[in-house]
C-alpha cells in the first residue's frame, strides 16, 4: 500500500488530518509530522524525514503539506533522502489525505493516486 | 581574501546580531506575518553557535553546509529552508576551500541568492528577503568587477540591502504569509529582508575589524 505523510505547522492539525483519513481507511499506512520537536508551531526537518522513513515501502509514499515552510522543508527532505518513490503532492490537505487513504487501501498505485490528487481535486 | 576563521567570526557575529534584534524582527513579523521570524531565526542561529567550536579546522564549504543544515533543522519557519538553502548552496561553491578571493566570495554570494529564489519560487519585488539580497549581491559584484576591494564592495552591498529594506515598505507582498494581507502589507518593512540586512552588516563589521 502507498503510504501517506501529513506535514503541518501544527502537531494537532497533522494528527487530526491523520485521524480523519484513518476514519475512512483504517489500515492505511500513514504518519503525521506536525509542529516542532517540542510541540511548538513550526515544521521540523527531522520529524518529516522520520515520518517518511517510518512508513516507507517500495509502493511509495505521498507527502501532503499545509503551507510555506511545511512545503519548503519537505522539498529539502525529499532532495536529501535516499529513497525512491516519495512525492510531495499539491492538493487540498484534508480531502487529499482522505482520497489518498481510500485509494491506497483500495490498491491503487503511487502514480494513479498522484494523478487523481493533482487533476481531479 | 577571506579565510575559514573570518567566516566563523562572521557567522558568530550574525548569530549575535539576530539574537539581539529578535524582538524587533518578531515585531515586524507580527505586523504582516505570523510573528515568529525573530524567535525562529534566533533559535536556528543559537544551534549554529553551539556548533561553531567544531568548525575550527574545516574548509569554508563544510562550514557553510553545516550552518545551512543546522538552520533547516531548527528554525521551524520559512526562513529555515530559505536561509538553510542559501548557506548550503554557498557551501557547494566553496567546497574544499580554506580561503576565498573576492571573486570567489561573489560567486558564493550569488549561489546563496539563487538558492533562495529556487527554494521560495520567488523573485525580486515580492516583498521578501530577496529585495535586500538581490540588490546587495549586484552591488557587491559590481564593486568587485569594477576593481573595488572587499570592504568597500561590501559597504556598497550593505547600503544596497538597506535601500532594499526601505523599498519593501513601498510594495505589496505577493509571496509569503504577508501576501494574504494584500494592500494592508503596504507601509511595513519586510522582516526577511531586514534579517538579510543584519547578516550582511555582521559580515561587514567583522571584516572592518580586520
Amino acid at each position: 500500500m502507498v503510504g501517506i505523510v501529513i506535514v503541518s505547522h501544527s502537531q494537532k492539525l497533522a494528527e487530526g488530518v491523520m485521524e480523519v483519513a484513518q476514519m475512512t481507511a483504517a489500515n492505511v499506512p500513514i504518519a503525521a509530522a506536525g509542529g516542532l520537536e517540542n510541540g511548538e508551531l513550526g515544521t521540523s526537518y527531522d520529524k518529516i524525514k522520520n515520518a517518511v522513513e517510518s512508513i516507507y515501502t517500495d509502493d511509495g509514499v505521498i507527502v501532503l503539506a499545509d503551507i510555506g515552510s511545511a512545503v519548503m522543508t519537505t522539498e529539502m527532505v525529499l532532495e536529501d533522502i535516499e529513497l525512491d518513490n516519495v512525492k510531495l503532492v499539491d492538493c487540498p490537505l484534508v480531502e487529499g489525505a482522505v482520497v489518498a487513504a481510500v485509494d491506497s487501501v483500495g490498491g491503487r498505485t503511487l502514480n494513479e493516486i498522484i494523478n487523481k490528487l493533482e487533476n481531479e481535486m | 581574501m577571506i579565510d575559514s576563521k573570518k567566516i566563523i567570526a562572521i557567522i558568530d557575529a550574525a548569530a549575535k546580531k539576530i539574537e539581539s534584534e529578535k524582538d524587533f524582527l518578531t515585531q515586524l513579523d507580527n505586523e504582516i506575518g505570523d510573528g515568529d521570524h525573530g524567535i525562529n531565526l534566533a533559535r536556528g542561529f543559537k544551534s549554529v553557535e553551539e556548533k561553531l567550536a567544531t568548525f575550527a579546522d574545516k574548509d569554508i564549504g563544510a562550514i557553510l553546509k553545516s550552518v545551512g543544515t543546522a538552520l533547516v533543522s531548527t528554525v521551524g519557519g520559512a526562513s529555515g529552508p530559505l536561509y538553510g538553502t542559501a548557506f548550503m548552496k554557498a557551501g557547494n561553491v566553496c567546497k574544499g576551500k580554506f580561503t576565498l578571493t573576492d571573486e570567489e566570495f561573489a560567486e558564493a554570494f550569488n549561489a546563496a541568492v539563487e538558492g533562495v529564489k529556487m527554494r521560495g519560487k520567488s523573485a525580486e519585488g515580492e516583498k521578501t528577503m530577496l529585495d535586500a539580497l538581490c540588490p546587495a549581491y549586484r552591488a557587491f559584484k559590481g564593486g568587485v568587477d569594477g576593481g573595488k576591494t572587499l570592504i568597500p564592495a561590501l559597504e556598497d552591498s550593505v547600503n544596497a540591502a538597506m535601500q532594499g529594506v526601505e523599498y519593501t515598505k513601498t510594495i505589496i507582498a505577493t509571496k509569503g504569509r504577508a501576501a494574504y494581507l494584500q494592500e494592508r502589507s503596504l507601509g511595513h518593512q519586510d522582516p526577511g529582508a531586514t534579517s538579510s540586512l543584519y547578516i550582511l552588516q555582521a559580515a561587514l563589521d567583522v571584516l572592518k575589524k580586520g
